[in-house]
């Protein structure tokens, strides 16, 4: 087994909940008899760029869904900003949730409104109390991290699939959120504007020193991203190790994702 | 006991449509409100179904009275016809006919908007943007469908009698303020109240059913056009069904 646990509460005093930024132990999570999540653990440390990969129906919508606390875990805890997001009720769980980006697989755009009315949404909806103009500057300003600040007055159906993930990725940043998750964020992109999202994804990264879960089977975004590589399996963490490390790594289990 | 698989599928989604209605009156009443997007919702589901319903009723009240007309003029009755058009209509044609166009219709149009909000995990995004998709969603488009349908009705109503008096017209001449007259001195108000109660079931039907459809629609496009349409029968036939348990109680209660 490869399972290279490198990551250890390092030895500075500083507690080790606090150098998290998400900290998931012993996460169970079946439906029926299908066991999607087998005592999983994974710990994200602050301002790292994570990546777990794994085969597709591996679990890693599930996983990514019990830490936005859309699915409830059987069992485990998930810490965020050292709040365990399994024990608390919902407007707390509303609170963490304003602090934190989700990038839908599907990108989960709003068909009904325009472009502006999606970006104001998650703004209304979480500090009630902002003026017009400080939600207009707002939108605008996080138009143009993507470089889309045309489209504001545009539907989602009158863009295309690059734009609309981009408009969705806007979206997520519209918050400011310190940490962000990543839904499979390439894929049924072309190579081209796949490779676009991802240096997005980078400037947002460096940009605002966020904290980044991408769950992605694309290697190109893996290598691109990632910081750390974890690979999910059977429900396990089944590797663990930079992108340069997993490589070379001879486990036949491991070797496959890099064929 | 083994059930055939049909009972037994039918059982549990009349389970969980039970529990869905339980969930609506355990946070339909509690806040956060979602007053604007209520609102909006009256609007668009009062408004966008009033030219169908009005046609419709239209159309109704004129063919009946025409249908009836050579039956009373054989029982020699034929000064009668405004009065038992009236009461048909009010009674029950005019509540059931706009129930099912408004079932065709609404019923149809939240069952597939609220299903592909949910395949493309629009609903999610909601959850995670602070908004419960339930109140949001659900609640508003319920109440809305429960509290514009009675006043559909009622301007249903009012066309369908402007066209029997249309057809009054066709054949003969009565005046306006004499069909109206005739219409209303034969109304009682035992014709009127439980037609206008039951038309607030006949709406919060058809508003759970479709949220309901949709809310649980299942992945994909077909998925979605499965849910809008078995909205619009199953929420037909709980017309009817209402519209059966309406007359037994007011029968009960010594009301007709
Ligand atoms: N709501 C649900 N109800 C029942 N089973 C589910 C549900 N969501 C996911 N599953 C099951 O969990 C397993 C993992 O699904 P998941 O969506 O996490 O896969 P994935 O790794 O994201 O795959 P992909 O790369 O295709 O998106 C699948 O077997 C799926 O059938
Ligand atoms: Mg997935």
């Amino acid at each position: 087994m490869t399972t290279g646990k490198t990551i250890s509460a390092s030895g500075t005093g500083i507690s080790p909940v606090l150098e998290y930024a998400i900290n998931i132990q012993h996460l169970y999570k079946s439906f029926g008899d299908n066991h999607v999540l087998v005592d999983f653990n994974l710990e994200v440390k602050k301002g790292e760029s994570l990546v777990v990969l794994g085969k597709s129906g591996s679990g890693k919508s599930v996983l990514i869904k019990c830490i936005i606390g859309l699915l409830r875990p059987d069992n485990g805890s998930i810490e965020m900003f050292g709040e365990n997001i399994t024990e608390i009720n919902a407007e707390e769980l509303d609170k963490i949730r304003a602090k934190v980006g989700f990038l839908f697989q599907s990108n989960a755009l709003y068909d009904s409104m325009t472009v502006r009315d999606n970006l104001e949404f998650p703004l209304r909806r979480h500090w009630i109390k902002l003026s017009q103009e400080e939600v207009n500057k707002m939108v605008l300003e996080a138009l143009e991290d993507v470089g889309l600040a045309h489209t504001v007055d545009m539907m989602p159906v009158e863009l295309s699939g690059g734009m609309r993930k981009r408009i969705a990725l806007a979206r997520t940043l519209i918050l400011k959120p310190e940490i962000i998750l990543y839904d499979e964020p390439t894929t049924g992109l072309d190579p081209i504007t796949g490779k676009e999202i991802i240096e997005l994804m980078n400037e947002i990264q460096e940009k605002y020193n966020t904290t980044s879960l991408i769950i992605s089977h694309d290697m190109n975004c893996v290598r691109m991203t990632s910081d750390r590589v974890v690979i999910l399996l059977e429900g396990k963490c089944y590797a663990d190790g930079s992108w340069e490390a997993l490589q070379l790594n001879i486990d036949p289990k491991v070797k496959q994702f890099f064929q | 006991m083994i059930l055939p698989a049909e009972i037994r599928s039918f059982l549990t989604d009349a389970g969980s449509l039970a529990r869905f209605t339980g969930r609506f009156f355990s946070q339909g009443f509690r806040p956060r409100y979602e007053m604007s997007e209520f609102t909006r919702q009256c609007y668009l589901i009062g408004y966008n179904s009033l030219p169908l319903i009005g046609l419709t009723s239209f159309i109704m009240g004129l063919v009946l009275t025409m249908q009836l007309r050579p039956a009373m003029l054989r029982y020699g009755v034929e000064s009668e016809l405004p009065a038992i058009v009236g009461i048909s209509i009010i009674r029950e044609i005019g509540p059931v006919i706009s129930a099912l166009i408004f079932a065709g219709k609404i019923g149809s149009s939240i069952g597939a908007e609220l299903g592909s909000m949910k395949v493309t995990e629009q609903i999610d995004a909601m959850e995670v943007s602070g908004t419960n998709p339930f109140k949001y969603l659900v609640v508003t488009r319920v109440f809305a469908a429960t509290l514009m349908l009675p006043v559909l009705i009622l301007l249903g109503d009012a066309i369908s009698l402007y066209g029997s008096y249309v057809g009054v017209n066709i054949r003969g001449t009565t005046s306006f303020y004499l069909f109206w007259s005739q219409v209303f001195d034969n109304l009682v108000f035992s014709d009127v109240m439980p037609a206008f109660i039951k038309s607030y079931f006949f709406g919060f039907a058809v508003g759970i059913i479709g949220c309901f459809k949709g809310y649980n629609s299942s992945k994909g496009t077909e998925g979605v056009g499965r849910s809008a349409n078995s909205a619009v029968v199953v929420a037909s036939i709980m017309v009817f069904i209402i519209d059966l348990l309406a007359v037994q109680v007011t029968d009960l209660l010594g009301l007709n």
